[in-house]
């Protein structure tokens, strides 16, 4: 068929749509490396703009690490740019092991699976393990890339309210003669910052003869006291029965995923798993990059540290000026607005202030519930973060919100 | 009748309502409003069957027939008279 006036015309009113709903996203080209300073070409075409970047998940600073470039350059000279195969033809060399036998040692695993990225990672896993026999019980604010790979898999799903543990007990019950109960979540939440409760989670799963699955892209390489994770955090590490996390966040941040776990489930994803199989898996330079990180963060976890103190930090501050913030330890700190058309307000005049931190409205968050989410790095610098304060505190003054409650800004924008 | 929409109406709201502030009646959209996705009907399917002793086939079970207590009400009872 071609490509008609009709079918154009189907398109154009559906992008008509999304512009009209004021959800239609629009890239800011970065004209620098990922850091906390980063210089900004927005909207496209206009004068570079420097800002301070606090919506990155840079969360230990390491994107642009000089080590962990230099360990890039190596890779790049001795393994080559690209392998030009799947992983079981003739895609996997040395390195490739080597970094899936860091991770199962960092994450204190039995084995891991390296995949392009972790929503292949999640994409693949469900449909690789169960069939209609078994059940996925999954927390209602699970990342996407999770709610996708459900999607693939033929076993039957559920899910219980928000890190409600009554209310995944109820399901554990109502599920109890499925052959395989797989209770799904993410680790930290990416939307709200909270983590789940993982020792609650892990013991309900021992009552029930269920196994557990944790998606800790937002939390590997610093939440735990030496940065292994939420498993670390919570104090259930060795009974986590599947972790998937990324690469492309705290670890260096470039691309790549995996699926850690028991032994048997890891090779049951290396005969199964459709994106391991159907797709060449992370480049050599980026296996020696993410190497590097590792070696970094077992060497010291001064950078974890420095994260956690800034998270404080940013988090004391912006509850004494009187924004409502989203509560936790992650950070991920959201700064709730509620109204959809007064985040889009307060991000444009962040960004104007040389704040660059994006709203969140529905659909991407719950109606009614539209956000600045702020994301702190290691990266970051004191400096940093006072400025960025004292910019929300300017903007917060001129949008007249400082100290309001939730009904109070409700009644002053509408939902 | 009504006892049987009261019986669901609780249960969709014990079920899924997350914040007090959202108001749940007989006609609020569930699904296409968001407040379920399509997950989370399965409990939903399984209560129905369980509690009105019906068996609602899964092409039945769709998103459409799940939107409302008022469409679930309908659902129920054209399998109870079978």
């Amino acid at each position: 068929m071609s490509y008609s006036e009709t079918i154009k015309t189907h398109y154009q009113n559906q992008l008509k749509d999304i512009r009209d709903a004021g959800i239609y996203k629009e890239e800011r080209f970065i004209h620098s490396s990922q850091a906390a300073d980063i210089e900004v070409e927005f909207p496209t075409g206009s004068q570079l703009k420097k800002v301070i970047n606090m919506c990155a998940n840079n969360y230990l600073g390491l994107s642009s690490h000089p080590d962990v470039i230099k360990a890039a350059h190596e890779g790049l000279d001795t393994r080559g740019y690209g392998m030009s195969s799947v992983r079981f033809i003739c895609g996997t060399q040395d390195i490739h092991r080597e970094l899936e036998m860091r991770v199962t040692e960092f994450l204190g695993t039995e084995d891991t699976i390296l995949f392009p990225s972790c929503m292949d990672a999640n994409a693949g896993v469900f449909e690789a393990l169960l069939t209609s026999e078994d059940i996925m019980i999954s927390d209602r604010l699970v990342h996407a890339s999770i709610i996708d790979g459900m999607r693939l898999c033929s076993a039957e799903h559920d899910t219980f309210k928000h890190s409600d543990m009554e209310h995944l007990e109820q399901k554990l019950q109502l599920h109890q003669n499925k052959r395989i109960k797989l209770v799904i979540t993410d680790g930290v939440f990416s939307m709200d910052g909270d983590l789940a409760k993982l020792d609650e989670i892990a013991a309900l799963c021992d009552r029930y003869d269920a196994l557990l699955f944790v998606d800790d892209s937002h939390a590997s390489g610093f939440i735990g006291k030496t940065g292994r994770g939420t498993h670390e955090h919570c104090g259930v590490m060795g009974k986590v029965d599947i972790i998937t996390t990324t690469f492309g966040k705290a670890l260096g941040g470039a691309s790549g995923g995996c699926v850690s776990g028991r032994k048997e489930i890891v090779e049951m994803c290396r005969q199964k798993a459709r994106p391991y199989l159907f797709s060449n898996t992370i480049s050599p330079v980026v296996v020696a990059g993410v190497l590097e990180v590792f070696n970094i963060l077992q060497g010291s976890t001064e950078r974890r540290d420095k994260l956690e103190k800034n998270t404080l930090f940013w988090r004391k501050g912006l509850t004494d000026a009187g924004f409502i913030i989203k509560s936790g330890e992650s950070p991920i700190v959201p700064v709730m607005l509620f109204n959809a058309a007064l985040a889009q307000a307060v991000s444009k005049d962040l960004y104007n202030e040389g704040i660059y931190a994006i709203g969140f409205f529905f659909p991407v968050v719950p109606n009614g519930q539209a956000r600045i989410r702020t994301q702190i790095s290691a990266g970051h610098e004191m400096e940093h973060l006072e400025k960025a304060l004292e910019a929300f505190i300017r903007v917060g003054k001129k949008h007249k919100i400082l100290g309001l409650s939730k009904q109070d800004i409700i009644a002053r924008y509408g939902l | 009748m009504e006892e049987m929409k009261d019986l669901i109406l609780t249960y969709v709201i014990n079920e899924y309502q997350e914040d007090e502030d959202d108001e749940i009646t007989y006609d609020t959209p569930l699904i296409s409003s968001g407040f379920v996705d399509s997950f989370s009907m399965v409990s939903l399917k399984v209560f129905l069957e369980r509690k009105f002793q019906i068996s609602i086939p899964d092409d039945k079970a769709t998103p459409e027939a799940f939107d409302s207590v008022n469409k679930i009400v309908e659902l129920v009872k054209s399998y109870m008279k079978k």
